[in-house]
């Protein structure tokens, strides 16, 4: 409780306080180990929650005990009762440099990323330099009447607006993970983009996603009102290294009528880690929703970024990329669900697994009744770099109307050793060639990103080549 | 000095078939060779034993770089110490680009001694000198911009073959039928480049049904493959005799080989 906080820490808090994003009811805090009512109250007082979020997140728990483990995806194999849901987000508590395994700090060093982005991205530091460069760029975008802060702020700041769309995308009782995710949740971004306003440069939020503790359960709302448009960029390639076994976001997007929304993510986690993550998004009347979603890292990760299409002419799109090593398993895919007539929807998948590592594709293509001349095309390609590696493809296809036009396409294919000795006999190496096939396999989704991001995926791509990532 | 490329009693097999039986070669710099016989004789193997593809198994024999063991050597290594083919049909590459995979093969190529990770070609210097040999081959900018091989036309991927050549500047290449697939005028630009680049530096080992190639290309030297064997070797009035009147005359004078290719020709269409 914000009780326990000490003098000492006190003054922590209050140096966090100069910080622009954080919240300031956000102390240092550690809740303890494990999930009951204690814990969720524990953490609404330390934010200071209305009480109807405090409600929310009691209700979220009790469905959260009652619901079976999702059947849809991999094996999960965790103790729930093992896990701390609230840590205090700031430095000095029991988190040194010195605890950032050895490989953490080898991939920064070697996707050049500095100093003092490493410790903070490590959560061993909250502060960041570039908090100068943000809040300008806030100003800016707050004249235009955009709301963008993290979603705890908004909970106090913008109740009537956060409250309308909040829980409304997915419900607490949507999935185990999502109610789970309604309890405990905390940080993550809030946006609102006005009526008719176009954002021209990405909204990032790659200093921001990991200042909450490495956003374990973030929550992230996403509203784009009529005719405006967002591309909002969230994660980043840098591994996002976290004393926990779990993470479990919620991101809910409202693409309004004629508005247009990319979300991109590029997350690579440490090893250790469940990511478990719901994302959904409603498009309405000619909206047009994008999803860019690339996944490396982690135990097991389960994603599937869905688009509703709910009224006629919405678009979906759905770009995802997932790379597995040994010891993990990328269960990534996509869910499009028509649920209007004259809707479009798109999935291209695509998965590389090397050194036995597994992925998968698990894919949702739905036509609801009355969603006439619908089109949809899901296409998934699969790269094995070597025969321990393993990829499968699972696709679920529902169509509840006959005038539809629906395509899959898929492919699995193994480094060609035509290729490879084509690249080999102009003198590059193995290595390489290898990367350099790699690297074309995911270029439709690194031509999609933000320079910055394309560059860093690169060189990342070239790390896990190398095998001198986890 | 002057390099050597050395091919003694070369016996190649593709799984647990024998193609070529005991092939002598001596290519020195700066001298062209012609490589003719009809199909199924061994031809475009000898091109890839020599550049090291897996799959054709070399059991006998040896082939020397300045007395070194090529054999001993990846396709990478073959590469960087100066030996090159362009390719019947090159393999695409998609997603990457032609300009990138290119510095990447022109740095190793001039600096075999590159690590790991070292820097590449200065861009300024690689773009410069990719710029001026694509207008020499005639090709449009945007070229250097596409996807290597992903999606060209036939007389794409052997100009693009033709500018990698130019820009590794081998000692040893080897061009496999570089002008099938082409019609006249690109069959002429491509031969006229092939002189261009100047095989004065180069020993060429020239892989072809055609005279084209050969008319700015003269060969010192022609040699003719019938089952899996150099049967003769003579000047360039032999390349023109081929031309002209067939291998009727060689399928004659050599039953045994004739034998061979036969064979040869029929397993390969049954596969």
């Amino acid at each position: 409780m914000a009780t326990d906080i000490t003098e000492n820490e006190a003054d922590e808090v209050g140096e966090i306080n100069k910080y622009n994003f954080r919240t300031e009811t956000t102390g240092v805090f550690k809740a303890k180990k494990g999930l009951d009512e204690e814990v969720v109250n524990q953490i609404s007082d330390i934010k200071n929650e209305p009480d109807w979020m405090r409600q929310y997140r009691l209700e979220s728990l009790k469905i959260f005990n009652e619901r079976p483990m999702p059947k849809w995806g991999g094996a999960i194999d965790i103790d729930f009762q093992d896990i701390f849901y609230y840590l205090k987000p700031t430095a000095g508590q029991g988190k040194s440099w010195d605890d950032v395994p050895q490989e953490i700090k080898d991939t920064f060093e070697k996707l050049g990323i500095p100093e003092a982005e490493r410790k903070f991205l490590s959560g061993v530091k909250a502060q960041f330099e570039s908090e100068v460069i943000y809040g300008s760029l806030e100003e800016d975008l707050a004249k235009q009447g955009v709301l963008f802060t993290d979603t705890d702020t908004a909970v106090r700041e913008h109740p009537e607006v956060l409250r309308e769309y909040f829980g409304k995308i997915i419900p607490n009782n949507d999935n185990k993970f999502a109610a789970l995710n309604s309890a405990v949740w905390s940080g993550g971004s809030f946006i609102y983009i006005p009526k008719g306003v176009h954002i021209e440069f990405p909204l990032q939020a790659y200093f921001r996603i990991n200042a909450e503790s490495m956003g374990q359960f973030e929550r992230t709302l996403i509203i784009v009102d009529e005719g405006a448009s967002v591309h909002y960029v969230e994660g980043c390639t840098a591994p996002m290294y976290s004393t926990e076994s779990l993470h479990s976001a919620v991101v809910e997007v409202v693409v309004k009528r004629n508005a247009r929304c990319r979300y991109t993510t590029i997350q690579n986690w440490a090893n250790n880690i469940y990511n478990l993550v719901t994302k959904r998004a409603y498009a309405y009347g000619d909206a047009t929703m994008e999803w860019v979603d690339g996944n490396l890292g982690s135990k097991l990760t389960m994603k599937y970024p869905a688009v509703h299409m709910m009224e006629p002419g919405a678009r979906g799109e759905i770009l995802s990329i997932a790379f597995s090593s040994a010891g993990q398993h990328q269960d990534a895919g996509a869910k499009l669900v028509h649920a209007a007539p004259n809707t479009t929807g798109q999935i291209v998948s695509k998965s590389i697994s090397k050194n036995g590592g597994r992925s998968s594709y698990r894919g949702l293509v739905k036509v609801e009744p009355g969603a006439h001349n619908s089109k949809n095309s899901v296409v998934c390609d699969a790269l094995i770099l070597d025969p321990e590696s393993r990829s499968d493809t699972y696709p679920y296809i529902e169509i509840a109307e006959q005038d539809v036009q629906i395509g899959h396409e898929a492919s699995v294919s193994r480094i060609g050793e035509e290729q490879m000795f084509y690249l080999l006999s102009r003198g590059l190496s193995e290595q390489e060639a290898s990367t350099m096939i790699v690297n074309g396999f995911i270029e439709p989704l690194v031509k999609e990103l933000p320079m910055e991001y394309a560059v860093e995926m690169n060189r990342l791509i070239q790390l896990q080549m190398e095998g001198s990532v986890g | 000095m002057t390099h050597v490329l050395k091919i003694e009693d070369l016996h190649v097999s593709v799984g647990d078939k024998p193609i070529l039986r005991g092939v002598n070669l001596t290519i020195n710099h700066g001298e062209t060779h012609a490589l003719m016989g009809p199909n199924g004789s061994g031809k475009s193997t000898l091109g890839l034993a020599i550049m090291g593809h897996p799959g054709y198994t070399v059991t006998g024999g040896s082939i020397t770089l300045d007395g070194e063991d090529v054999l001993e050597m990846g396709p990478d290594i073959r590469a960087r110490k100066g030996i090159f083919m362009a390719f019947q049909r090159p393999m695409a590459i998609p997603g990457v680009k032609m300009a990138d995979f290119l510095r990447h093969a022109t740095t190793n190529v001039r600096r075999p001694d590159r690590k790991e990770g070292e820097e590449l070609i200065p861009m300024r210097e690689f773009r410069k000198e990719l710029k001026e040999k694509m207008a020499h081959l005639k090709m449009d900018v945007e070229f250097a911009r596409r996807y290597v091989n992903d999606g060209f036309s036939g007389g794409e991927m052997k100009r693009a073959e033709i500018l990698q050549l130019a820009m590794l500047q081998p000692k040893f290449a080897i061009l496999d039928e570089t002008d099938s697939g082409l019609d006249a005028d690109a069959v002429r630009l491509a031969s006229e480049s092939i002189a261009d680049i100047g095989h004065q530096k180069m020993g060429l080992l020239i892989i072809t049904h055609h005279d084209k190639l050969l008319e700015h290309n003269p060969p010192e030297f022609t040699h003719v493959m019938l089952g899996g064997r150099l049967v003769e070797t003579g000047g360039k009035e032999l390349a023109e005799e081929l031309h002209e009147k067939g291998y009727e005359r060689i399928r004659t004078a050599y039953p045994d080989a004739d034998a061979v290719n036969q064979e040869m020709l029929a397993e390969e269409a049954a596969v």
